[in-house]
């Protein structure tokens, strides 16, 4: 290669066309990468698998009421960072399996200014989780608070009767997150009422 | 590291002056150098890394907490992973890249030297970026390595200078492998046809396309939490509407084959020593290509056996189950076939060869102890307790690092021009074969009883494995300091070494005097 301040040599040529091709071929891989998150969503939603909202907010198959047991629901509110006082209205309810009960959570927002969170459901023991089924609930959509303002949400479900006689007590515990970036959208458009309930949420998902 | 060059080996026509002191360092675009720089930057990130996981032996030695608290003890487990896996094992296979590929295919250099130049020198700042991380608030990334969220997008800015360091060293690597499958594609002495290679030039082109495929992915997954940190995404938030679990499908989309970018080059050592050391030629030469091309192919498509207990419709665990098992079948075939190359040979125990025996017999049982785990059923059970942590120790101690020190000893003499000393050598492989065992063969006990990983506590039932354990792990640490001593002294002096100290030894390596001249091929090699 003593050769190459006079003009390329062949190998030279060779090389860097090898050199533009692993090129690309790395920013292919780089894009592959995200293409990745769309393809597994897609996977996720044709398999029905990792579906967290499952038969969420569908109407009950069975609404018998076993009055021959009672369940105890527990209700728990956590925050992350978020500047806001959450907390359920009642601390627990006694229920009959299939009985519909309507619970209260109340939230005030603490900041001057509006923020915008999203509730994250959570049950212990997990498995109670296929049998708690939801007709209404705060969770459902994203919740925009004006500055200071104060509100109670409902929460309505009932326990499906198949629920297995070994469970007597399940906690549903909530978190609230900041939706990032909608705290500063909902405090610049008109859209978004109160309450957020004109719109549901683009995403997939509903919660 | 190389003989610097008398005035005799400037015959080449372009004369240029060299600067000398650091200046040579910084601004060499040789491959003997680079790979020698690449050779050094990575045994001192294998001390760093390995005091780190004293470290954590220390704090294991009793039940209890007494050296490290815990926050400290999870960036301790985190550093030492990323520093092994991205400071210490994958640069010194590239620094042997770098020494020999050249010399094995008869080229006069790499085919972009200063690139070469560029790629080692990004390492030195990652490093930096890694371990000064342990002193800004919040202390050093402490996810695992895997960096797995919700963890790695609530973390401090250690976190940020980890994502920013697996950026440098993937851009580093990537650029590595662009020279390296260059190199070998277009820079062959006339005559050396693909399959005339040397095996380890094999193993190379395979592990840069590995390379090359899924660091970049790697890249898009930090960058995901990067931005999830920072800039409002969700990719992995789940108030968002994100989901955490997808970073462990891309995570281990890179992950699995970066366990063979980890395992085909220490293939390719072995397959150089192996018939050095028994006077034959390697048994089933294509057949070891076409092994090493399907583990590479079969690695894709194996991911989520990392992921069985996350959650997954029982068809997926049983597709990734038979294909992680398929594996085991090009696996087995190297294997055999290095026995084969062994058997009926005129076999001498050298240190190379003590060192590739060690591997063949102790990559082997990673390797089975992998098997086990690829089982869906029996994987639940055993999902992060230290039974993982033995296995993958197996084969990535006991196989890479055994295999890279097969060919430091290996390659010594030709770096060097002198020969190390037999003895220390021996003494070193005999100490690290006991101690490496004392070390991990009980933490496969541990974890068959249930002890999980990356805790820094356990029950005291587990009390006498781990004592064992620990002892094994700081003898193992200290016998690695006599490979320093050794390697030292070879360059220092020693017995002169001739052109082919390695009687058995094959290759255009051993046709070029030792130590080998600053430059060589200028005039390729014909291969007949």
């Amino acid at each position: 290669m003593t050769q190459s301040f006079q003009g390329e040599s062949r190998t030279d040529r060779l090389n860097r066309s090898t050199l533009i091709r692993l090129m690309i071929s790395a920013a292919l891989m780089f894009g592959f990468g995200y293409a990745l998150v769309p393809f597994y969503d897609k996977l996720c939603q044709v398999l029905d698998v990792n579906n967290l909202n499952k038969d969420e907010g569908t109407i009950p198959l069975n609404t018998q009421v076993d009055s021959s047991r009672s369940v105890t629901v527990e209700f728990d509110a956590n925050l992350h960072k978020l500047p806001w006082n959450f907390k359920p209205v009642n601390g627990s309810v006694v229920v009959h399996p299939g009985e519909v009960a309507t619970v209260e959570y109340e939230v005030s927002n603490t900041r001057s200014e509006a923020i915008t969170g999203q509730a994250i459901p959570s049950y212990t023991p997990p498995s109670a989780m296929q049998y708690f089924q939801k007709l209404e609930c705060f969770c459902f959509r994203q919740q925009t608070l004006a500055a200071g303002e104060t509100r109670r949400m409902p929460i309505a479900f009932l326990v499906s009767p198949s629920l297995p006689k070994d469970i007597s007590t399940i906690t549903l515990s909530y978190t609230f997150f900041e939706v990032p970036g909608a705290s500063a959208a909902a405090a610049k458009s008109a859209d978004v009422v109160p309450g957020g309930l004109k719109q549901w949420p683009t995403s997939s998902r509903t919660w | 590291m190389a003989a610097i060059p008398g005035g005799a080996d400037h015959a080449h026509d372009h004369a240029h002056d060299q600067p000398s002191g650091i200046m040579r360092w910084v601004t060499t675009t040789n491959h003997k150098d680079i790979g020698s720089m690449y050779l050094w930057f990575s045994f001192a990130m294998f001390i760093v890394g390995g005091i780190m996981a004293l470290v954590i032996r220390a704090e294991l030695f009793e039940p209890g907490l007494q050296v490290v608290d815990p926050d400290r003890f999870n960036q301790m487990t985190t550093l030492h992973g990323l520093i092994m896996v991205f400071g210490a094992i994958m640069p010194a296979f590239v620094g042997f890249a770098n020494w020999m590929i050249p010399l094995m295919i008869g080229a006069s250099d790499m085919a972009f030297a200063r690139m070469n130049n560029w790629s080692f020198w990004l390492l030195p700042p990652a490093a930096i970026l890694l371990s000064t991380s342990l002193l800004v608030p919040g202390g050093a990334a402490a996810s695992g390595w895997t960096l797995y969220p919700p963890l790695t997008v609530q973390m401090g800015m250690g976190m940020d200078m980890a994502i920013f360091a697996v950026h440098i060293l993937g851009i580093s690597s990537i650029m590595g492998s662009i020279n390296i499958v260059t190199t070998i594609l277009n820079m062959r002495a006339p005559g050396m046809t693909l399959m005339k290679m040397p095996l380890f030039c094999w193993t190379w082109l395979i592990t840069a396309y590995l390379v090359i495929a899924v660091m970049p992915v790697l890249a898009g997954a930090v960058t995901m939490i990067l931005t999830d940190r920072h800039f409002g995404t969700s990719f992995f938030n789940a108030a968002g509407g994100g989901d955490p679990v997808l970073y462990q499908h891309i995570f281990w989309f890179f992950g699995h084959p970066e366990v063979y970018i980890i395992a085909i080059p220490a293939f390719g050592v072995v397959s150089q020593v192996i018939p050095a050391f028994s006077r034959k030629p390697l048994f089933g030469y294509a057949s070891m290509v076409y092994a090493t091309s399907s583990i590479a192919i079969l690695s894709f498509i194996v991911w989520a056996h990392h992921m069985y207990t996350v959650g997954m419709p029982v068809a997926g665990q049983l597709y990734f189950m038979f294909a992680t098992m398929l594996i085991a079948i090009p696996t087995g075939v190297k294997v055999f076939n290095w026995v084969a190359t062994m058997w009926r040979g005129s076999l001498t125990f050298e240190t190379p060869m003590l060192f590739s025996i060690g591997f063949l017999f102790l990559f082997t049982l990673g390797g089975f102890s992998g098997l086990v785990l690829s089982m869906t059923a029996v994987d639940v059970q055993l999902h992060d307790t230290y039974y993982v942590v033995a296995h993958f120790h197996y084969v990535m101690v006991a196989g890479a690092l055994f295999s890279a020190y097969a060919g430091a000893y290996y390659w010594l003499p030709k770096w060097t021009g002198h020969m190390y000393d037999e003895k220390l050598g021996k003494l070193h492989f005999w100490l690290s074969i006991v101690f490496f065992n004392m070390t991990f063969f009980v933490q496969h006990f541990l974890g068959l009883a249930g002890m999980p990983r990356r805790i820094p506590d356990y029950a005291l039932q587990f009390a006498e494995f781990n004592k064992i354990s620990s002892i094994g792990a700081f003898g193992f640490g200290i016998s690695q300091l006599v490979f320093l001593v050794v390697a030292l002294k070879c360059i220092r002096g020693g017995a002169k070494a001739s052109a082919k100290p390695w009687d058995g030894a094959e290759g255009l390596e051993w046709t070029v005097p030792s130590p080998a001249p600053h430059h060589t091929f200028e005039t390729p090699p014909v291969i007949k």
